[in-house]
């Protein structure tokens, strides 16, 4: 009788490459419930249909290339962009700019480097970047918070009529976000400023706070089935305490904002958990991640509050897919039974 | 309370280690047909010692030891050899290799052996002996023979000795099972192994905290005997002997290097034990405890086996289900290799037949895209960089990989288990390490052919150059023969230009001319065959040693078996045949002149003249030569060295090489020599024709003219520009052949110094033509 001729190891551990998307997407719940119930059903149109497009994408990439659809398919990192890329998107996006950023992030960022595992950028990043660049007043348009104004929520169906016909129906509920109020801010204290607005919250902005909370718990989730490291997350959001706490200011009216208002404020939570832990594109080794994390940080907070954009987690990170090479070149750790500099212990 | 450490790394997968604890170990019994191969260990096979057909019995050598790194193989039960031959073994390879297979006649009869009472007072090197022959080899895997390890380096002492009973694989219990069992064996092997190494420290056994029974065993069995049972949290490969050393004392084995160059001696509890039978009890090592497990089996369970017996024989015990079982597993599941034949028998090394179901052990899924999620940098226990060390594979990125420190890969699985992409990591690193082994090796093979080669060459040349100083040396001395032979004659139109040249030569010889003069005088009509006669036996002589050397040459061609024997063959029946035809002609001759072959004995007043001066130069001549000779050999000498040194010193300057300076005082001394040696051979010639003159006042005219023109001869010679001539050609030739060699290899390397090489190249061929051209005038 014939036996199985296969080589060591026969047993295999339980973490699959699917199972650790699936995991992505459900750590994403709880982000998608605040940023739903604060800006209503925006979001989740998003994802919708940056779901299909990516699937359509990806199928069509993998057609083109000759790969099986059902064995790629299967590994759900097309869905994980879709997700990734409709969260980070304002809500009530339009159904063209969708298309347009998916079909970047698949086809540009992602197939034209030879698809799963090789691309050096994270592709629902360079989706959202290039959206951001060619339609920035679509892109820096943010549904106004549930609570900032008087008035009813839009309904699934404005929701729905904003993405694929026009967004007349919600076009009054829009207002400048809390960063950009803050990056505007040149005669007020912080605390005025708090008070003039009905943008801000407890400790950030209104909503947003919660959605930065809602994203640090699904983090925290994916730390703790350990999907990822904690290294690079836990760098980037000690390296932006530091850097607010430094240029805080006491909340003077030059005051960069307090490290809890950064901290949740925008895509901090989002960016920490679910971008700059993208395996794919960033550092390897346990000290990259730790600079990796660590550099996104300080550059989020320098775009911030001196940059021109009024997010910045986007461009930091990619800024830093260029340099994790780099980092693990110089960031190798030490051998068992070899010296630091490479020699014998 | 021992202090542990922790490894960097490590995995923890199903254990699967209780389905096999439940029963004791059993005998598996007697097999009805042994098969031993003969490498069941690291190191050089051992080599047959019984013949097919003869009865051995158990614990009997059937193989002995070759080399130091070897050990032998012992029969296991009583009954005849029936084959030695190849049979499949277990290997990674599947492939099949030398065995002897014994069918056993069921009586179990030992060899007479005996243990030793109290093994303190022995040497430790005949203890280690009595382990060698016990043919022991590491039991948990690699099978490394236990003496050389315990024999250590006099320059490293032992600080502490390790005996490992970990066991981090997954389903194997086979140590598990023996440490609950015989703990008192443990104890006292691990009491001998302290007598041998000598530990400065401690002794430590280590086992996870996943086998509480044998901890307390252990504990109790080792009560009072200084040795101390170490346990630390069960992580998959604590039991890799880098591992445990890591775990129980911190330090980490260097690269490369051996336990022992930390102080350290690690040893697996079964060796422990099988050492401990050896020296007490004499047996050798005959069987081991093996653990039978996966679910295709219906019992499964540990076997006291002997070695030899295959593997279906425990399988059939065991109520094994093949159609259940897909692939059949050597060792454990993260390091096992699979076996496609159930008739492999179990070797020294044997510790788990894992026969898991399809369900059990799933074959693997196909491999997807590495998603660089770090699963795999954060399981290695050796702090690797797996993931880089996959791309750099795929690459076939060899330098890289020994750069990331591929070499330090333990083969373990640990980021091939965690791998969420089921990438077979660690084959990708197998093949990679075969491949830079190989590539290796191929250079090793092709620098020493390379150095092969230019040693040949340069042999060539140094014979050629050889050959051809012969050559000329022979040329010269025959022209000068055929001159003297024209002398007299009439020469023929061949050899007019030849003749007319030497005819300078011959008629600036006036000594040479006075002794023609008076040999003429003296030959009156046997002038002209006087020569001829002298040429024949000359002939014979000549064609005589030509047979001599070619039937040497025939006879070393024999002996070498070359290829050329049928061409000296011929060489020599040719040169037989022109012997003869040279004495045929000889004998003619004299036949036809016997007055010649019967020179006059009565002599004639100008003979006894010619003989006097002939005499006189020959006494003369040859002390004088003599030392001159040696000097003037000494100035060549001297020159040479000279001009070699000259050599080198450009070299080292054209290299910029920090030898110039060295080169600079060797190029002054080897001068200075010279001029000595140019002055001694300047005075001695001063000398020489001073004695020369003076001997000529006594002389009579003949005497006196032959004296003198003897002494112009030799000045001659020594003067003569045209030898001066050749030698200059000759070294010109010689350093234009080995600067050639020199630009070819500097072209072959591409080295910078190959245009310089060309350049004085040019330079010597120009000198080389001049000196050739000077000499053609001369000649």
């Amino acid at each position: 009788m014939a036996f199985l001729k296969v080589t060591s190891p026969h047993a295999h551990g339980p973490m699959q490459t699917s199972t650790v998307m699936q995991l992505v997407i459900l750590a994403t719940l709880p982000g998608i419930a605040a940023l739903t119930w604060f800006f209503g059903w925006g979001t989740i149109v998003n994802i919708a249909w940056a779901a299909i497009a990516a699937l359509g994408f990806e199928a069509l990439a993998l057609k083109v290339r000759k790969r099986p659809l059902q064995f790629y398919l299967g590994d759900y990192s097309a869905l994980v962009t879709a997700f990734l890329l409709g969260i980070a998107l304002p809500p009530y996006a339009p159904y063209w700019m969708i298309l347009v950023g998916v079909g970047s992030a698949i086809l540009l960022a992602k197939h034209l480097y030879g698809g799963m595992g090789y691309n050096p950028f994270n592709p629902a990043m360079i989706g959202y970047v290039i959206l951001l660049i060619s339609f920035p007043v679509e892109m820096t348009t943010w549904a106004a918070p549930r609570g900032s104004f008087e008035g009813a929520m839009p309904s699934i169906a404005d929701a729905i009529t904003a993405c694929f016909i026009g967004r007349d129906a919600i076009d009054g509920v829009t207002m400048a976000t809390p960063l950009d109020l803050l990056k505007q801010n040149n005669s007020l204290l912080i605390k005025d400023l708090w008070a003039g607005n009905s943008q801000f919250g407890h400790w950030g902005g209104l909503g947003w706070e919660w959605v930065n909370i809602g994203f640090l718990i699904g983090g925290l989730f994916l730390l703790a089935r350990r999907v990822f490291s904690w290294h690079a997350p836990i760098s980037m959001l000690i390296a932006l305490t530091l850097m607010s706490a430094l240029f805080y200011d006491s909340g003077s009216s030059a005051s960069g904002g307090s490290p809890l208002f950064h901290l949740l404020s925008g895509a901090t939570m989002f960016g920490a958990f679910f971008i700059v832990t993208d395996p794919v594109t960033s550092a390897v080794s346990v000290k990259g991640r730790i600079i990796y994390g660590a550099i996104i940080g300080i550059l989020i907070y320098l775009i911030r509050v001196w940059g021109n954009y009024p997010d910045a987690v986007a461009f930091a990170v990619l800024l830093m897919n260029f340099a994790a090479p780099l980092l693990d070149y110089y960031t190798q750790p030490r051998t068992y039974g070899h010296k630091k500099n490479g020699g014998q212990p | 309370m021992i202090n542990v450490w922790d490894i960097h790394g490590g995995i923890h997968p199903t254990e699967n280690k209780q389905q096999s604890t439940q029963q004791p170990i059993t005998a598996a019994g007697i097999a009805d047909e042994l098969v031993f191969p003969l490498s069941q260990h690291i190191g050089a096979p051992a080599s047959p010692v019984v013949t097919v057909g003869e009865r051995v019995l158990k614990g009997q050598v059937i193989a002995k030891a070759k080399g130091f790194v070897s050990v032998p193989v012992h029969a296991s039960s009583s009954g005849k050899v029936i084959a030695i031959e190849s049979r499949p073994i277990a290997h990674p390879s599947g492939m099949s290799a030398p065995c002897i297979v014994i069918k056993t006649d069921g009586k179990d009869q030992w060899v007479e052996h005996q243990g030793l009472r109290d093994y303190t007072t022995i040497e430790k090197s005949e203890l280690l002996e009595r382990i060698r022959n016990a043919g022991i080899a590491g039991m948990g895997g690699a099978g490394f023979p236990s003496a050389v390890k315990l024999a250590g380096r006099d320059d490293k002492p032992i600080k502490t000795l390790i005996i490992n009973g970990t066991e981090c694989e997954p389903y194997i219990t086979a140590d598990d099972m023996l440490m609950r069992e015989r703990a008192d064996q443990i104890i006292a092997g691990a009491k001998i192994l302290r007598h041998i190494v000598n530990p400065t420290n401690n002794v430590l056994i280590g086992v996870e905290d996943n086998k509480p029974e044998s901890i307390a065993a252990l504990e109790k069995a080792a009560e009072g005997s200084g040795i101390t049972i170490v346990s630390f949290p069960t992580k998959y490969p604590s039991g890799g002997e880098k591992q445990l050393i890591q775990i129980l004392t911190g330090k980490e084995v260097p690269s490369g290097g051996l336990p022992a160059d930390i102080g350290i001696v690690c040893q697996n509890v079964g060796t422990t034990v099988a050492i401990y039978k050896a020296i007490t009890f004499g047996e050798p090592l005959i069987s081991r405890i093996t653990t039978v497990t996966g679910f295709a089996c219906k019992e499964q369970r540990n076997f006291e086996v002997l070695l030899g017996t295959p593997v279906h024989f425990l399988l059939t015990q065991c109520g094994f289900r093949p159609q259940k079982c897909e692939r059949l597993i050597m060792g454990g599941p993260m390091m096992g290799y699979t076996i496609n034949n159930t008739d492999t028998p179990l070797v020294k090394a044997s510790n788990c037949v894992l026969a898991p179901t399809t369900k059990e052990l799933p074959p693997p899924p196909p491999a997807q895209a590495c998603i660089r999620c770090g699963l795999c940098a954060e399981a290695c226990p050796a702090s690797l960089l797996p993931q880089q060390l996959y791309w750099f594979s795929r690459a076939k990125e060899y330098e890289k990989l020994e750069d990331h420190n591929l070499i330090d890969c333990i083969e373990c699985g640990a980021c091939s288990f965690a791998c969420p992409s089921n990438i077979p990591l660690v084959q990708y690193y197998r093949a990679s390490k075969a491949e830079i082994r190989q590539n290796k090796l191929d250079q090793e093979k092709a620098d020493s052919s390379k150095i092969r080669f230019e040693a040949r060459q340069e042999r060539l040349a140094r014979e050629e150059a050889e050959k051809e100083t012969k050559r000329k040396a022979r040329q010269q001395a025959a022209k000068a023969k055929a001159a003297a032979a024209a002398a007299g004659n009439t020469p023929d139109a061949v050899q007019e230009a030849v003749d007319r040249a030497k005819a300078k030569k011959v008629s600036a010889d006036p000594a040479q001319a006075a002794i023609e003069r008076a040999m003429a005088k003296r030959s009156g009509s046997n002038d002209n065959q006087a020569p001829s006669l002298e040429s024949l036996e000359k002939a014979v002589a000549a064609v005589q040693k030509r047979l001599a050397s070619s039937s040497e040459k025939l006879q070393q061609a024999r002996a070498d078996g070359a290829d050329t024997v049928a061409a000296f063959e011929t060489a020599v029946e040719k040169t037989q045949q022109k012997l003869t035809d040279a004495q045929a002609k000889l004998e003619q001759y004299q036949a036809d002149n016997p007055i010649a072959t019967t020179p006059p004995p009565s002599a004639d007043p100008a003979q006894a003249a010619i003989e006097r001066a002939m005499a006189k130069r020959a006494s003369s001549g040859t002390a004088e030569t003599v030392s001159l000779e040696s000097l003037e050999k000494a100035l060549a000498a001297a020159e040479k060295r000279l001009s070699s040194s000259k050599q080198k010193l450009v070299e080292a300057k054209s290299e910029a090489s920090d030898k110039v300076e060295a080169f600079k005082t060797a190029v002054q001394k080897t001068q200075q020599k010279r001029d000595d040696a140019q002055k001694k051979v300047d005075a001695f010639k001063a000398e020489h024709s001073v004695t020369n003159n003076s001997s000529a006042v006594t002389g009579d005219a003949a005497q006196d003219a032959i004296a003198r023109a003897l002494a112009k001869r030799d000045a001659q010679s020594v003067m003569s520009p045209t030898e001066k001539l050749q030698q200059t050609v000759d070294s010109l030739q010689k350093r234009l052949a080995k600067s050639r060699e020199k630009l070819a290899t500097a072209q072959a390397n591409n080295d910078d110094s190959a245009t310089i090489l060309a350049d004085s190249i040019e330079k010597m061929e120009s000198k080389l033509a001049n000196a050739q051209q000077q000499l053609a005038e001369t000649q």
